[in-house]
């Protein structure tokens, strides 16, 4: 009985992803589905502020050279991580923004995590809420970040994929396991109180199964990332998403 | 200054109740928790919201340290002229904010 | 000694601030607001999940069966949490309908109560009686 479940959940899991929307609480959703409710909504307008607000020594800003972002970053976080042309190597929107505000403006980066990062972030993500997650899946990087997901870590000896395919939509204390999709960064988590990004979330499980954590700007992280956007190909952006 | 968002219909009926949404960026610090030092957290939080429409009183709340960071509100209230909804909130340190937002009466 | 003062000190402190208030004390307060008046249980209503995924953010919704202006005031208690008081909200004159919603935190499995103050001097209560569930994966 036990590996047929098991096998039903993997292909259930492969077949089509299921948001941690669809596992959240009524109430949960209700936050998520009413942006004058959504807190998330509190970083976005940070984030809308900070798209027009110069820095730097040129005193430019993300507009000087996107002008509207509602019509030039649409799509955009639907794309993300995508492997860079300089770099050869996968980056996620996160680091796009960062890298864009250190050597396009020249300006002080933003400490991550920081209400203006996130809420650039937010804003970005926000113009393609709604359109599927779509990145290429065709590189070795997305391998290597598979190969992560489904590699033991930790004192607990755990995972990504023992809890986010194979144990997905059962119980762990009163929760649910969700499949683990990053189709709604960055995100409230009411465990936070707050608004973070995906890299806090993947920080915490990794600590979580008390494994040191891969740095933020690691190969590793970005590896990481890129997998799971492959593996929630086809989700739609929910940013700013609200989650227990 | 905190960011607020202050959302209330654009035109009302005359008379007819009406809701408006409020979200307010604070954290709610409870003074309950502790830092990874052990040390209490002192309590910061916003302990009172008065709302008016033009100089008459909408509602009045004193907020403990059960409301929730990023504290949201529902409420309902009713104009008989346009005027200009009021939101007046005072946090643990004396720190008073206000936002406005204009009621048109249809 | 030293130890013995120490004993003593926490024993103090955990008389002036438990970690959860009591159904007593929530009842003491309840007491001190209505005083004499009458207090009568339905006609408004408390909403809440029985079911809490994460007590630091609970959506709340307090109503009132009554026309606008004859409720004076909400008042919100949780049993549970380590400062019972949840909310005071009154109503002024330009308030719409007798119905409030927010969000709150509730440390632990517990009952919250909500009362009314009648603007003709009575009181209504409702009350909700809600399991707080453990998140399993904590930052």
């Amino acid at each position: 009985m036990k590996p047929v479940l098991l096998l039903l959940a993997l292909l259930t899991a492969a077949a089509a992803p299921r948001s941690g929307y669809d596992d959240a609480s009524p109430e949960t959703r209700a936050m998520q589905d009413d942006d004058d409710a959504n807190p998330g909504f509190l970083w976005v307008r940070e984030g809308e502020a900070q798209w027009s607000k110069p820095a730097g020594p040129d005193g430019k800003s993300c507009a000087s050279c996107h002008h509207d972002a509602t019509i030039s970053m649409r799509g955009v976080a639907a794309r993300y991580p995508l492997i860079d042309t300089v770099s050869e190597q996968p980056m996620t929107l996160d680091q796009r923004i960062a890298q864009c505000r250190e050597e396009r403006q020249r300006a002080d980066p933003l400490p991550p995590e920081s209400e203006a990062a996130l809420g650039l972030s937010a804003y970005v993500g926000l113009q393609s809420r709604g359109m599927p997650l779509h990145v290429r899946a065709d590189s070795p990087f997305v391998a290597a970040g598979r190969r992560l997901f489904e590699t033991r870590l930790g004192q607990l000896n755990l995972s990504c994929a023992q809890c986010h395919d194979e144990r997905a939509g059962m119980k762990l204390g009163g929760a649910t396991i969700p499949q683990g999709h990053p189709n709604g960064y960055p995100e409230y988590r009411l465990e936070w109180q707050a608004m973070g990004s995906l890299y806090r979330r993947l920080r915490d499980c990794m600590t979580g199964v008390r494994a040191e954590p891969f740095a933020p700007e690691s190969l590793q992280a970005a590896e990481l990332a890129l997998y799971l956007a492959v593996r929630a190909e086809g989700l739609k952006v929910e940013t700013p998403a609200v989650r227990p | 200054m905190v960011r607020v968002l202050l959302n209330a219909p654009k035109q009302v009926p005359k008379g007819q109740p009406f809701n408006v949404k409020l979200l307010i960026s604070h954290p709610m610090e409870s003074g309950q928790r502790r830092d990874a030092m052990g040390m209490a957290i002192p309590r910061h939080i916003i302990n009172q919201i008065v709302c008016k429409l033009d100089e008459e009183e909408v509602f009045r709340m004193n907020l403990f340290p059960a409301i929730a960071a990023n504290p949201f509100l529902v409420f309902s209230a009713t104009a008989e002229q346009s005027g200009t909804l009021t939101i007046t909130f005072t946090d643990d340190n004396g720190v008073e904010q206000t936002e406005t937002t204009p009621v048109e009466v249809v | 000694m030293k130890r013995r003062l120490l004993l003593a000190g926490s024993a103090a402190l955990l008389a002036i601030r438990p970690a959860q208030a009591t159904p007593v004390q929530v009842a003491a307060l309840i007491r001190d607001l209505v005083g004499g008046a009458p207090l009568t249980q339905g006609n408004m209503k408390l909403d809440l999940p029985v079911m809490v995924e994460n007590g630091n953010t609970v959506s709340v919704t307090v109503s009132v069966d009554a026309q606008p202006g004859a409720v004076h005031s909400l008042h919100l208690f949780a049993e549970g949490n380590p400062l019972p008081e949840v909310m005071h909200f009154s109503f002024g004159p330009r308030a719409g309908l007798p119905r409030v919603q927010t969000r709150i935190r509730l440390a632990t499995s517990q009952t919250v109560i909500a009362i009314a103050q009648m603007r003709d001097g009575t009181f209504r209560q409702d009350s909700v009686d809600l399991l707080v569930t453990l998140a399993a994966c904590i930052d």
